[in-house]
C-alpha cells in the first residue's frame, strides 16, 4: 500500500480550474434555443380554500405563452414519497409554499408580471403549525383522506428490555431536547430546463443529486400525463451545492414539464433566492424525549427515545430520516437495550426533506447532550464515559450492524489531547470544553432496492481514458476521487482521465449522491472497472511483448515487464495494436458495484451499511455572561475515514460540514409565523460567514476499511453530526447551564443563566 | 428608453445601449452573456456577483448600470493572464482545495483579487474582512483563507 502514487495524495480538484475562471456552466447559465421562462405563483396562506383562480388577464399579456393551474394537471397526478403532493394545487392549499398557478413567457420579467395579473380568491382556514397540536384528538386533518395527521410510517425500534435495564441501572438521566428548521442555503438556487422532442421524449437539464431516480420519477409523471413509453434524458449542469436538497423531485420540475408540453418549447425555471428559502424543503424540527442509564462503572445500560418530527404539509424522502436517526440511537456507543419511537406529523408548515446527516444531527444532539448529563450523575468525566462505552471493531450492535473498522477511541483521544481536556475541563471560569462523538453510515446505505453504481471505462488509441460513472459531482469532489482510484490502478496520470458523469443517456445507473456513499460505492465500482480493463490491457500487451500477463504492470502510461524493464510498450501503442489490427476490438470495461449491505427488515434490523464512519468533535468555548455570546476558541474535528483518498478534499468536507454544524448549533433558524417564512433571506437567516470561522483542526484517523476502495469510508455528512452537542456540552462546562433547544442563541444562554441564578 | 454608455470591461472599451433600470449584473449576464459572474441572491448579500470597479470589489447585482459610465470594470473573465495561465489567486484556490461546488468561487476570486491588488501584505483579519460578504456553504472558508494567505505570503 505504501507504493500508492495517486491515492492518498493532495491532488487539486479536477473541475477547480473551470470554477475559478467562471467557465463552469450552472443551470442559471444555461440557455436553449427558443426557451421560455417559467414562474410560479405561490399561495398567500398556509391553509385555505381556493375559491377562484382567474388567469384571464395573465393570459392576455403580450409575451405570455401559457398559464397553468391545478385544473391543467392531467389525471390527478401527485408526486412525493407518499404521492400526496400535486404540482399545482386545487381546492385547498396546505402550506404557504403551495403552488397555485404557473406561467411561461418569452422573458422572466414578463412571466413575473403575468403572475401579478393572476387573481386568486381564498377562504383562509385555521392552520396547525405545531406537530404536538396536530397530534391532539380532534385536531383538524391536514389531509382528510389519510384520517390522521400522523404519517403511517411506523418508526419503532426495540432491542433488549429497556424496562428491566432501567431497574438494573445505577444512574439514569432523562430530559427533552428540541431542534429547529434549518435550510441548505445552496449558493446556486434550484432550477431546471424541460424540453420535449417531436416524439415527446423529455430532456431535463437539471441539478439533481439523483439522476437515475429522478429519471424514473419523470417517466412515471409522463405516463400519468398520458405519454407512455417515452424516454427521459437527464443532463446535469454543474451543480451549485446539494447537501440533500436535490435528493427528490419537486413541483417546479413537474411544472416546467407541463409548461413545456403545453407550449412545445423548452421551459426554464430557476428559483430566486427568496424562493430557494421558502419553496425548498428544509431539515425538519424535532422534539425528543430521551432517557439513558448506566451501571455504577459507567457502562451504558439502555437508551430510550421518543421523537416527534414536523413533517410539514407533504411527504418527501425526508419522512424517512428516522431510519438514519436509528443509526446513532441503536449503535452510538455500546448499549444493548434500546427503545425508539418516532412520529412524523403533518402540519401546515413547509414540508421537510433530506439535509446532510439525514436526521443524525437531531438524534445525536439529544444522545450526546444527555450522555454528559448521565456522566455528571455518575460522577464520571464525560471523556471517560465515552471511552468506556466506545464502539469497537467486531461488534454487532442491537440493530444488527456489523462493525468492521472502527476508530472511535482514536478520535476521542485525538480530541482530548488536542483540546488539553484534562487541563481545561471543569474550571467553570466562563471557559469550558465539551465533546461529542458520531456514528454514521460509511459504506453506503441500502435505503433503496439497489445501492449500486455502474462504471464504464474506455481507452482510446492515444492512451487516454474515459471514465463514465453513474455518480454525481455535486462539489464534493467525486470526479477527482474516482480519477485518483482509476489512475492508481492503471498507472496513468490524473490528467489523462476524463470523467463523464452528467448524462443519463450515457452514464450507468446510480442511486444518487446521498448517504456519504459516493467515494465508497462509485469508488468501488470504478476500482472494479479499472481492474477489468487493466487485465485486458495486460493481456494484449503480453502477446505483443511475448510475456506472461502476470509479469506485466503499468506505470506512467507504459506497460512493462516486472522481470525485465527493457521489455515495455506504451499504453497508446497497445491500444493502436488492438484497434488497427484485423479483427480489432475496443478496450472497454464495465462494472456494477452494489455493496453487500442489507435493507432493514420489518423490525428495522439489518446491516444498513457495509461499514460505519466514526468521529469525535471537541470544542473549547468562552461564554460572555453579560451578552450570552458564545465564542469558539478552539475546534477539533477527528474523523475515522478508513483511508483518505485525497486528504485535502477530505479536510474540505470536514471544514465545510463543521461550519454548517456550527451554524446549526449557534445561529441558523428558519422563523415561521403561521406557516409563512419570515427570514427567507441572507440578511435575516444567519448562515456563517468567513468571520464566524473559529480556529479549527481537521484530524484524519485511518483504519483501513477492508471493504472500501483502498480502505476508504464515507465522509460527506459526518462533519456536522456531533457539532451542536459538543458546543452545548462545552457551554455547560463553562457556565453550568445546559441549552436543550437549538439554536443556542445569546438570548437563550442569558435566560438560562438568569434562571439558574448565575447572573442577576 | 435605452441610453448609450461607454466603459472599460476587462481592458476593452465597450460602447453599448442599456436600459437605465438594469443592474450591471444584468448587462453582464443577460445581455453580454458573460455568465462567469454569478447571481446568488440578487440583493447584495452573498457576493457571488462580485466584480472589481476602479479597484474596488462591488456587488454587481446592486450596481446601477448607468454608474458604469467611464469606469474600469474587471470581471472573472478578465483576470486570467494573457498567456492563458491562471491568476495567482485562482491558482492558489485550485491548489488549496478551496473550491467545492464553485458557485461562490468567481465572486470569491474577485474579492480576494481586489484585496491583494490593494494590500501587499494583508493580515488574516484583512483577508476575512475582504470575503466576509462572500457566502460559501461548502468549504467552511478555511481553505479559501489559506489560499489567499498563500498568495499574500508568497510575494
Amino acid at each position: 500500500m505504501s507504493s500508492l502514487t495517486k491515492v492518498g495524495q493532495r491532488i487539486p480538484k479536477k473541475d477547480a480550474p473551470l470554477k475559478v475562471t467562471g467557465a463552469a456552466i450552472y443551470i442559471q447559465d444555461m440557455k436553449v434555443p427558443g426557451m421560455l421562462y417559467g414562474k410560479i405563483l405561490y399561495s398567500k396562506y398556509a391553509h385555505a380554500k381556493i375559491l377562484k383562480i382567474d388567469t384571464g388577464k395573465a393570459e392576455k399579456l403580450a409575451g405570455v405563452r401559457a398559464v397553468l393551474t391545478g385544473a391543467d394537471v392531467p389525471n390527478n397526478f401527485k408526486f412525493g414519497f407518499l404521492k400526496d403532493n400535486p404540482p399545482l394545487k386545487t381546492g385547498k392549499v396546505l402550506s404557504a409554499r403551495d403552488e397555485i398557478a404557473a406561467v411561461a413567457a418569452i422573458s422572466a420579467e414578463i412571466a413575473e408580471e403575468a403572475l401579478d395579473l393572476i387573481e386568486v380568491e381564498y377562504e383562509e382556514l385555521p392552520g396547525i403549525f405545531d406537530p404536538l397540536d396536530a397530534m391532539k384528538e380532534g385536531a383538524p386533518l391536514i389531509h382528510e383522506e389519510f384520517k390522521s395527521n400522523v404519517l403511517k410510517l411506523p418508526w419503532k425500534l426495540v432491542a433488549g428490555d429497556v424496562e428491566e435495564a432501567k431497574k438494573a441501572s445505577a444512574y439514569i438521566a432523562e430530559d427533552s431536547f428540541s431542534t429547529q428548521w434549518v435550510t441548505h442555503c445552496c449558493l446556486g438556487t434550484s432550477g431546471c430546463i424541460a424540453a420535449f422532442d417531436m416524439n415527446n421524449n423529455l430532456t431535463m437539464y437539471s441539478n439533481t443529486q439523483i439522476p437515475s431516480l429522478a429519471q424514473n420519477d419523470y417517466l412515471e409523471a409522463l405516463k400519468t400525463f398520458g405519454l407512455k413509453n417515452k424516454r427521459v434524458r437527464i443532463i446535469q449542469c454543474v451543480i451549485g451545492g446539494g447537501f440533500g436538497s436535490k435528493l427528490d423531485t419537486y413541483a417546479y420540475e413537474y411544472i416546467a414539464i407541463l409548461l413545456a408540453l403545453k407550449t412545445r418549447k423548452p421551459v426554464k425555471i430557476v428559483f430566486s433566492r427568496e424562493e430557494e428559502f421558502f419553496a425548498t424543503s428544509p431539515r425538519q424540527c424535532t422534539i425528543t424525549k430521551i432517557s439513558q442509564g448506566c451501571d455504577k462503572d459507567g457502562r451504558l445500560t439502555f437508551r430510550e427515545m421518543e421523537m416527534v418530527l414536523d413533517n410539514g404539509a407533504y411527504v418527501s424522502w425526508g419522512a424517512t430520516t428516522p431510519s438514519v436517526m436509528m443509526v446513532p440511537i441503536s449503535s452510538l456507543y455500546k448499549v444493548q437495550n434500546i427503545k425508539y419511537v418516532a412520529k412524523c406529523v403533518y402540519t401546515n408548515n413547509t414540508y421537510s426533506q433530506a439535509m446532510r446527516g439525514y436526521g443524525n444531527p437531531q438524534a445525536t444532539f439529544a444522545i450526546e447532550s444527555c450522555l454528559d448529563q448521565l456522566a455528571e450523575k455518575a460522577g464520571i468525566d464525560p471523556l471517560e464515559i465515552r471511552r468506556i462505552n466506545a464502539n469497537e471493531p467486531g461488534e454487532i450492535t442491537p440493530q444488527n450492524f456489523r462493525i468492521t473498522s472502527c476508530g472511535m477511541k482514536e478520535c476521542i483521544d485525538e480530541v482530548a489531547n488536542r483540546l488539553d481536556w484534562k487541563g481545561k475541563r471543569g474550571k467553570h471560569n466562563n471557559r469550558g470544553v465539551g465533546m461529542a462523538s458520531l456514528i454514521h453510515v460509511g459504506g453506503a446505505a441500502r435505503v433503496y432496492k439497489s445501492d449500486g453504481c455502474g462504471t464504464i471505462i474506455k481507452m482510446d488509441d492515444n492512451g487516454k481514458v474515459d471514465v463514465i460513472t453513474g455518480s454525481s459531482e455535486i462539489g464534493q469532489g467525486s470526479e477527482t476521487i474516482i480519477s485518483q482510484i482509476v489512475a492508481e490502478v492503471l498507472g496513468i496520470n490524473i490528467d489523462d482521465i476524463n470523467v463523464i458523469n452528467n448524462d443519463t443517456d450515457v452514464c450507468p445507473w446510480d442511486v444518487g449522491a446521498h448517504a456519504s456513499r459516493t467515494t465508497f460505492v462509485a469508488g468501488n465500482s470504478a476500482l472494479g472497472a479499472a481492474r477489468k480493463i487493466k487485465a485486458q490491457i495486460l493481456e494484449v500487451a503480453a502477446k505483443n511483448l511475448g510475456e506472461d500477463p502476470q509479469s506485466l504492470d503499468i506505470k506512467d502510461g507504459v506497460v512493462f515487464s516486472t522481470k525485465d524493464k527493457e521489455k515495455n510498450i506504451p499504453l497508446s501503442k497497445v491500444l493502436r495494436k488492438v484497434h488497427y489490427s484485423l479483427g480489432g476490438r475496443m478496450l472497454v470495461a464495465e462494472n456494477f458495484y452494489d455493496p453487500p449491505n442489507e435493507n432493514f427488515d420489518q423490525n428495522f434490523r439489518g446491516n444498513l451499511s457495509v461499514s460505519y464512519a466514526y468521529g469525535a468533535h471537541g470544542v473549547e468555548v468562552e461564554v460572555d455572561k453579560d451578552t450570552g455570546q458564545v465564542k469558539i476558541l478552539n475546534y477539533i474535528a477527528a474523523h475515522d475515514v478508513g483511508k483518505a483518498i485525497n486528504p485535502m478534499l477530505l479536510e474540505g468536507q470536514i471544514y465545510g460540514g463543521g461550519l454548517q454544524g456550527i451554524g446549526y448549533a449557534l445561529g441558523e433558524r428558519m422563523i415561521f409565523e403561521k406557516g409563512v417564512l419570515k427570514n427567507g433571506n441572507f440578511l435575516d437567516y444567519k448562515m456563517p460567514t468567513a468571520k464566524d470561522v473559529p480556529p479549527v483542526q481537521a484530524v484524519i484517523v485511518e483504519t483501513d476499511e477492508q471493504a472500501g476502495p483502498f480502505g476508504a469510508k464515507g465522509i460527506g455528512e459526518p462533519g456536522l453530526v456531533p457539532t451542536a452537542p459538543a458546543i452545548a456540552n462545552a457551554i455547560y462546562d463553562a457556565v453550568g447551564v445546559r441549552i436543550k433547544d437549538l439554536p443556542i442563541t445569546p438570548e437563550k444562554v442569558l435566560r438560562a443563566l438568569q434562571e439558574k441564578g448565575k447572573i442577576a | 428608453m435605452k441610453k448609450a454608455i461607454t466603459f472599460t470591461l476587462n481592458n476593452e472599451v465597450i460602447e453599448t445601449e442599456v436600459d437605465p433600470k438594469w443592474t450591471l449584473l444584468y448587462l453582464l449576464r443577460e445581455v453580454l452573456e458573460m455568465t462567469g459572474t454569478k447571481e446568488g441572491c440578487g440583493y447584495g448579500e452573498c457576493g457571488a456577483c462580485t466584480v472589481i470597479i476602479n479597484g474596488q470589489a462591488v456587488d454587481s447585482c446592486l450596481y446601477p448600470v448607468m454608474e458604469a459610465e467611464g469606469r474600469k470594470i474587471t470581471t472573472i473573465e478578465g483576470i486570467m493572464l494573457k498567456s492563458g495561465e491562471l491568476d495567482p489567486i485562482q491558482q492558489a484556490l485550485v491548489q488549496n482545495g478551496a473550491v467545492q461546488c464553485g458557485f461562490c468561487t468567481p465572486g470569491m476570486v474577485m474579492s480576494a483579487k481586489a484585496l491583494l491588488d490593494e494590500k501587499e501584505r494583508p493580515t488574516e483579519d484583512d483577508i476575512k474582512d475582504s470575503i466576509a460578504g462572500n457566502l460559501c456553504r461548502c468549504t467552511g472558508y478555511v481553505n479559501i483563507v489559506d489560499a489567499i494567505k498563500s498568495v499574500a505570503g508568497g510575494r
